[in-house]
């Protein structure tokens, strides 16, 4: 059977791999189980503005490769498989990854979140046909003509923007009259002579046979339905947590959120960090600044643990002497 | 070791729609974050599958055409070509187990 570890993180994102740091300078030798989506949503993100001490800004991939580099140097063992099993109802706690087995004494739960899609059959069947969650990957195949984004926070602002290089015109369908989106990202948005926005509009139809043709939106206002042409649907509404693994071991909030009190979860010894359960900021810096605390708090727990051992092994020891 | 094959346009004729075995082929870009996610799934399924399988990868930058003829409009798009023709295909990144049950793999 596999040796217990110390620390086993599951999640391989800015707070997966800076749990990684913190726990391998600790001397826990951690393993981090990074995924098939090794380096989380940085790896989806061009440019990265807004991580401190890159002034310039930074490729995401080349980020997340430097935090791996970073986790790597001070002991961490990076595992690229997915995890597809645990039971945290015991310790120590197991994970596979399919028949494989490994134990640890504690688990930092990073798995961070996924976009998210309309729940559209429309918008299931023209995937990769004119819909997407990914501007920088398909934008290039619908040179010329005209795309819609979906969405009003910063990452629909992202996407459009680098839509307006390449599009002949590109409408941002949002269902409020004003966007979430910070105020630098909004400014150069609604400043594109490219981009508009269909305001209080959701989307209740992809159009197209084969191939994406178009959007069809209701006004959440009038409730008038009115077609959109378009080439290409690129869908940022936001990211859901990853936690399907988690379910029903941990606790979870409606939203699939894992509930935590600091980076404590409701399992002793079980620690979660990032997006996996941020439901306000959800940025690089913040998931690195959790998966820290996450580390921390697992170090503490370690030691108290230990040191609850030692003396009740002493209070053993002393009862027989006595 | 069974590796991904780089084709292109020239070759993708030979290559891929004249092989024997049937072929999964990656298409992919540099500037494409999913496709060097999934990449290393990809490799993986060659490694398991050498010899019932040829596995390749297509750059999209490079070959449109071929892309384009087969109307792939996002990435990455992962086909499998039986006798000559795209007979399943998935799209975007995803895990091993997953990918292997959208292209009738598993």
């Amino acid at each position: 059977m596999a040796e217990v570890q110390d620390v086993i993180i599951v999640g391989g994102g800015p707070a997966g791999l800076t749990a990684a740091i913190y726990a391998g300078r600790a001397n826990l030798s951690p393993t981090v189980f990074e995924g098939f989506a090794a380096g989380g949503q940085l790896v989806l993100t061009t440019d990265v503005e807004n991580y401190p001490g890159f002034p310039e800004g930074i490729q995401g991939p080349e980020l997340m490769q430097m935090f791996r580099s970073q986790a790597e140097r001070f002991g961490a063992t990076v595992i690229v498989e997915d995890v597809t099993r645990v039971d945290l109802s015991e310790r120590p706690f197991r994970v596979w990854v399919d028949q494989e087995e490994h134990r640890g004494n504690s688990v930092i739960i990073s798995t961070g979140a996924a976009a998210r899609w309309l729940g559209l059959p429309s918008e299931q069947r023209l995937r990769g046909f004119g819909v997407s969650t990914c501007a920088t990957c398909d934008g290039f195949f619908f040179k010329d003509r005209a795309m819609v984004v979906v969405g009003g926070g910063d990452s629909a602002m992202e996407e459009a923007l680098f839509l307006s290089r390449m599009a002949s015109h590109v409408t941002i369908v949002h269902r409020r009259n004003e966007l979430r989106a910070s105020a630098i990202m909004a400014d150069r948005a609604l400043a594109n002579e490219k981009i508009d926005v269909r305001w209080n509009a959701v989307v209740e139809e992809v159009l197209g046979d084969e191939v994406v043709t178009g959007v069809r939106v209701r006004d959440v206002v009038t409730g008038e339905l009115e077609d959109i042409p378009s080439a290409a649907v690129f869908v940022a509404i936001g990211h859901d947590p990853i936690t399907g693994l988690f379910r029903g071991q941990v606790e979870l909030d409606d939203a699939g959120y894992v509930v935590t009190d600091g980076t404590r979860t409701s399992v002793e010894g079980v620690f979660a960090s990032g997006d996996v359960q941020d439901t306000v900021y959800r940025q690089a810096v913040t998931a690195a600044g959790s998966g820290c605390m996450a580390a921390m708090d697992a170090e503490r727990w370690l030691e108290d643990q230990a040191a609850n051992r030692a003396s009740a092994d002493r209070a053993l020891a002393a009862q027989k002497d006595g | 070791m069974a590796t991904v094959k780089e084709v292109t346009e020239e070759t993708f004729q030979g290559e891929v729609l004249e092989s024997e075995v049937p072929v999964l082929v990656d298409f992919w870009a540099e500037w494409c974050g999913p496709c060097r996610m999934v990449a290393p799934v990809v490799e993986q399924i060659a490694a398991e599958s050498a010899g019932r399988l040829v596995v390749a990868k297509l750059d999209v930058d490079r070959s449109p055409a071929i892309a384009q003829r087969y109307n792939v409009q996002g990435i990455p798009f992962i086909g499998l070509f039986e006798n000559g023709k795209l007979t399943r295909h998935a799209v975007g990144a995803m895990p091993k187990n997953q990918l292997e049950q959208q292209l009738g793999l598993a």
